[in-house]
């Protein structure tokens, strides 16, 4: 037993140099021996044939390198000034992509790197905590201030703050921007959140579902926002209520309510708000739905330049000559910061249309409000129904 | 809530929709930023 303890540690040790030895002279071989892969080994490789790769297909000499006139050849001492003169001014007519875009012409742009880290850095980061800090108001708000009762109780009777085609509107928004906000959150926050989180198969299936979600019901959130803008701007325009609500801070603490016709500046700023935001929204997401065929960064820029905005702001001019690309990523940084206000303002809306307030979620969700609650927040509103339901029914006071 | 019924109704229609008509009118961005040497999907 003694003997076999010795030999076979020392048969294991003689196989192994032999075995590291063999290898050092396959190696010397290929050095030694140049010789390269054809295309026809590459071409046979992709039939499925068996063609070895490794020490069995010698490496060519690293001196003098494969012909030139080879297929896989370099250029050797040629000289190719032509062709990188085109490439750095942007002409690359030599170079064939098979991207077919305006991007392809660019090689390489360096606004992809700030953008990316843009992206995945302050952009998350301070949209994150915008959202974050704003559900944490809300919450804080809510544990001062509790539910904003109807005062006076409710009166038994309702009269009719939104029509079917309102709330359909208002819906179809509403709807639309909630699963884009959800949706645009997975595309931005995937590589740096849900991708280490989840592992990437899981991901691109979220990721894979979400695009498709945001691409096709963009239309649908486009559409709301036409609805709403033509059924409401009428009652959304600026007035002297507005500044008394305004400097009353709405009523929100303490007792009574300022007067206000059928929106208060309070929602007349969400309305304001929804339509421009909206809109910006809406026409950064068209660039970036039909790539490089809406070019909006470079000429405002130029415009700003031209205005000598930047400069009046102690900076140097913006640079407005923008690649392709640098177009789109402007586009999709524009798109994701002022979604991130607009999902702001939206979750305070949603708070308040819902826990917020007794009486309030009945406008959009019935269309039928109770009337005491209309008198307390829509005071001259309600007064203003009154008096058209009087009049209709032909009495001179108004029904209690 | 029959209006929001409509709504979430209206909205699937319209995704499907603008799905269909841009994808047939040639609009992906596999038709538009590509050519017959990239094989996408394959």
């Amino acid at each position: 037993m003694t003997f076999l303890r010795i030999l076979l540690p020392l048969v294991f040790f003689v196989s192994f140099t032999g075995f590291t030895a063999a290898q050092d002279t396959a190696g010397d071989t290929t050095v030694t021996a140049p010789g390269h892969q054809t295309l026809e080994d590459i071409l046979a490789r992709q039939r499925g044939e068996d063609v070895p790769f490794g020490a069995e297909i010698p490496l060519p000499q690293t001196d003098n390198g494969a012909p030139a006139a080879d297929q896989l050849g370099t250029l050797g001492g040629a000289s190719d000034s032509e062709l990188w003169r085109e490439i750095r001014a942007d002409e690359a007519t030599a170079v064939v992509a098979s991207n077919n875009g305006p991007a392809a012409k660019v090689l390489m742009q360096e606004g992809g790197m700030w953008w990316l880290t843009f992206r995945e850095g302050p952009l998350l980061t301070y949209g994150g905590a915008l959202l974050g800090g704003t559900m944490l108001l809300l919450a804080i708000f809510f544990l001062i201030r509790g539910r904003i009762k109807i005062e006076h109780g409710r009166a038994g009777v309702t009269i009719e703050r939104f029509k079917w085609i309102e709330r359909f509107g208002h819906w179809l928004i509403a709807v639309s921007f909630v699963l884009l906000g959800l949706t645009g959150l997975i595309q931005l926050a995937g590589r740096k959140l849900l991708i280490p989180a989840f592992g990437h198969e899981a991901f691109s299936t979220f990721a894979i579902a979400g695009k498709w979600v945001h691409n096709n019901v963009s239309w649908a959130f486009m559409l709301g926002l036409i609805m709403v803008f033509v059924m409401w701007i009428a009652h959304n325009l600026p007035d002297r209520t507005d500044i008394n609500w305004l400097l009353k801070g709405g009523g929100i603490f303490g007792k009574g309510h300022p007067p206000a016709k059928k929106f208060n500046a309070g929602q007349k700023l969400i309305f304001w708000s929804v339509i421009v935001l909206g809109t910006s929204i809406s026409v950064s997401g068209l660039s970036l739905l039909f790539p490089f065929e809406i070019t909006m960064f470079g000429p405002t820029f130029a415009k700003l330049n031209d205005l000598g905005i930047p400069q009046l702001l102690g900076f140097g001019p913006i640079e407005a000559a923008l690649t392709p690309q640098e177009e789109m990523q402007y586009a999709q940084l524009w798109h994701a910061i002022v979604s991130f206000v607009l999902m702001a303002v939206i979750i305070a809306h949603i708070y308040i249309g819902s826990l917020g307030m007794e009486g309030a979620f009945e406008a959009m969700g019935s269309g039928e409000v109770d009337l005491e609650w209309a008198r307390e927040h829509h005071s001259i509103w309600a007064d203003e129904v009154e008096s058209e339901q009087s009049k209709a029914a032909g009495k001179t006071q108004p029904a209690q | 809530m029959k209006a929001f019924l409509m709504a979430v109704l209206a909205l699937v229609v319209i995704s499907v929709g603008a799905n269909f008509a841009l994808n047939n009118a040639g609009l992906s961005s596999a038709d538009m930023t590509s050519n017959s040497n990239v094989r996408l999907g394959d």
